[in-house]
């Protein structure tokens, strides 16, 4: 078990013993707010789940149905189309976003005229309200007036107007350019942020000793920034896994169902058949699919920082 | 130790008051809240000055009006039933009604309603309001959908006229495509929404066919599957954009203004707005006329999408309610304001003041209000719609075969 730092201070076993105690009085009020705020929905999520809970219904009309509504939500072709959707739009964006912000946030680090502008640049896109991103990226889309479409027939890629949105095999991968575009950068900034940090005189020691630029990224960069990627890398994971807004905005989940992410259901079903006890089971299946990646992930790191 | 101690406790024992704190309401007895939506109708300036000289009216009532789009105002109306700041005044659309009426969400006004005036306003709107010969509340809203044809395009390629029937569209819609006049004569609104489900309903109609027989079986399988064979043909001949099964209203709406297409099937908001440079390209060549008649239905089997203004269940001043409620769909007002939308109220439409400007609008109005036709008037209407859009979807990309999907729909949905 890890010791509090304090300890190595030193002092009898009583002295940790109450500083300890006042560690937990001052870590209390984060813990009450959690347990309350994100603890308590959680549970309450999980036990509807297993009732036969309407939005509207009374206590009385309340019947427990035990996994029933696992079964239902695991069984429906809606639900698996939805998982598949969703596990799909994660891979493609998450991957991008990775890729993109690594090498933005490399590119950064460098030392170049412009770099400060670059930099505040880089900002704007994730600054921007997903729902304006995603209106934003609509009227680019638009099949008879977009400009993407124009900026592809000028240029002779294209020769007639396509419908991205509005194309079941295109419209997916469209919003995921839309989620890429905004989300990237805050991959970027934590890759500048890693690398302020990491030890100069390294590299020198490895300039001299005669290390190419991939073995000095394999074996200084990378190790040093791996940590915060995977922050990076859990964090965009998990949004992309639960996303409803940039969808939800952009095509609403069409076209026939298409671009319908699991979130989507859990919306259908509370709110517009407000079957809550169906809905709060999807809620719990998604956040078991988004632990199930955060434990892989942690667990990938741990693995990483041993050989390291 | 003791002080830090005593500052966490002082914290904490804020932090739960702050929780559990209520804001402390001003006792006033009169306040009503109300949920209207903020498109495809009034505008929200028109409401709020509305409601304006409501309070200037009725100093005793203070109003305050809530909007949200077309597309959120139901989930918002049934979320807000188990809240503090619950509604007073909902506005609601004809399908819905008998599921709020089933969930006990509005109150029955029946007897606050004279049956003189029952005359005096649409047997369609009354529809959105009347639940076996039940009211629950009073229509403000009266609206089918129109076909918008672009005058100058016809005259171009030789018509003089609107078509009047749907063949006789398809035809002047293909000389359109064949003189090169308009790449896509016609825009659709055929994304997944609820568009698409009422343009099925009056393609439908026009056909003779019925969603539900009078058995309450499911009875839009043969004619519907007639319906989405005409509809695929419509986007596989090219008369139609293909980008329609995208569209939603705002999107048709945007591409026929812009002069994209020739025929655009729209609510009757889009017609103040074909008026408006800013926002129409085609200003002076929109011409507006009733939904073309079928084999099985005359001129003006249009869908109706008319709405009410109801009273909830759960508010505290019914009697204010329902006094907003008459002002709002009173007659002197709903003239007032029958450039934004036309009058609930049949006499309306011979008043030469209120139709001035909009006699074409008015003249479509005539045949479009008489003959509408209502979507499902089922508790569940909600899911039978999604499942409706997402099987027409399905083909109109190819994905499916009509027969397939539509006893699917049937079955899903059940006898009624």
């Amino acid at each position: 078990m890890r010791r509090p730092i304090f300890v190595m201070r030193g002092g009898s076993a009583l002295a940790v013993r109450r500083r300890s105690a006042e560690g937990f009085a001052f870590l209390s009020p984060v813990v009450i707010v959690l347990v309350v705020t994100v603890g308590g929905p959680l549970l309450f999520t999980l036990a509807i789940s297993f009732t036969s809970a309407s939005f509207l219904g009374t206590l009385a009309d309340l019947r427990i149905v035990g996994l029933r509504n696992y079964v239902t939500v695991l069984t429906s072709t809606s639900f698996q189309h939805a998982f598949i959707v969703t596990i799909e739009f994660a891979l493609f964006t998450v991957t991008a976003e990775m890729l993109l912000g690594l090498g933005t946030g490399l590119l950064l680090a460098e030392e170049f005229p412009g770099r400060t502008l670059l930099r505040v640049l880089l900002i704007v896109p994730w600054a921007i309200p997903t729902v304006v991103n995603a209106i934003t990226w609509r009227l680019i889309y638009a099949p008879d007036f977009g400009a993407l479409n124009a900026l592809l027939q000028q240029t002779g890629v294209i020769t007639d107007y396509r419908s991205w949105l509005g194309d079941p095999s295109l419209a997916l991968y469209a919003i995921g350019v839309a989620d890429i575009w905004k989300n990237f950068p805050i991959v970027g900034l934590i890759v500048l942020a890693a690398l302020q940090t990491a030890p100069r005189d390294l590299y020198d020691a490895a300039h001299v000793d005669g290390a190419g630029i991939f073995r000095r990224f394999s074996t200084i960069t990378l190790p040093h920034i791996a940590g915060p990627l995977m922050v990076a890398l859990i964090l965009r994971t998990i949004d992309t896994i639960k996303v409803f807004d940039i969808v939800w905005v952009m095509t609403r989940g069409g076209p026939f169902s298409s671009t319908k992410p699991m979130s989507m259901l859990v919306y259908e079903r509370t709110f517009s058949n407000l079957e809550s006890g169906i809905g709060s089971a999807i809620a719990f299946i998604i956040t078991l699919v988004c632990l199930v990646f955060i434990i892989a992930y942690t667990r990938l790191l741990k693995r990483q920082s041993r050989s390291a | 130790m003791k002080k830090y101690l005593i500052a966490t406790l002082l914290v904490l024992s804020l932090a739960i008051h702050l929780a559990l704190a209520r804001p402390v309401a001003a006792d006033d007895a009169k306040t009503l809240n109300v949920l209207v939506m903020s498109d495809t109708a009034y505008s929200d300036k028109d409401v709020s000055s509305m409601t304006a000289s409501f309070n200037t009216e009725h100093p005793d009532i203070n109003v305050k009006v809530d909007f949200v789009p077309y597309a959120g105002l139901r989930d918002r109306i049934l979320l807000s039933q188990g809240s503090d700041g619950a509604y007073d005044v909902v506005l609601i659309d004809v399908i819905w009604l008998a599921e709020f009426v089933k969930r006990d969400l509005i109150i029955d006004v029946t007897d606050r309603v004279d049956s003189s005036l029952r005359s005096q306003v649409f047997d369609g709107a009354w529809k959105t309001a009347d639940l076996n010969g039940r009211l629950y509340g009073f229509p403000w809203l009266v609206d089918a959908k129109f076909l918008y044809y672009n005058k100058k395009m016809l005259s171009d390629a030789g018509f003089s006229a609107p078509p009047k029937t749907w063949d006789e569209m398809n035809n002047q819609a293909q000389v359109l495509k064949d003189k090169g006049i308009v790449k896509f004569p016609i825009v659709w609104n055929w994304g997944q929404n609820e568009e698409i489900v009422c343009d099925f309903a009056y393609l439908l109609a026009a056909r003779g066919g019925q969603f539900f027989a009078s058995d309450g079986k499911p009875a839009f399988q043969s004619e519907g599957a007639k319906v989405l064979d005409y509809m695929r043909s419509q986007i596989h001949s090219g008369i139609a954009n293909p980008s329609s099964r995208e569209y939603n209203a705002e999107d048709g709406r945007r591409a026929f203004l812009s002069g994209e297409a020739a025929f655009s099937f729209n609510w009757q908001y889009v017609y103040a707005l074909s008026k408006n440079p800013a926002e129409s390209k085609v200003v002076g060549q929109v011409g507006v006329a009733p939904v073309p008649a079928g084999p099985g239905a005359p001129e003006g089997t249009s869908v109706n999408g008319s709405m009410a203004l109801s009273i909830t269940k759960t508010s505290k001043h019914p009697e204010e309610a329902w006094t907003y409620v008459t002002f709002m769909t009173s007659k002197d007002l709903q003239d007032k304001y029958a450039k934004a939308v036309l009058p609930v109220w049949t006499a309306s439409y011979s008043d030469p003041a209120v139709v001035a400007g909009q006699e074409e609008l008015a003249a479509a109005a005539a045949p479009n209000f008489k003959n509408m036709v209502l979507r499902p008037v089922i508790a569940n209407y909600v899911q039978m719609s999604s499942a409706l859009q997402e099987g027409i979807q399905a083909v109109l990309y190819d994905k499916a075969e009509p027969d397939a999907v539509l006893a699917d729909i049937a079955s899903s949905v059940g006898n009624q």
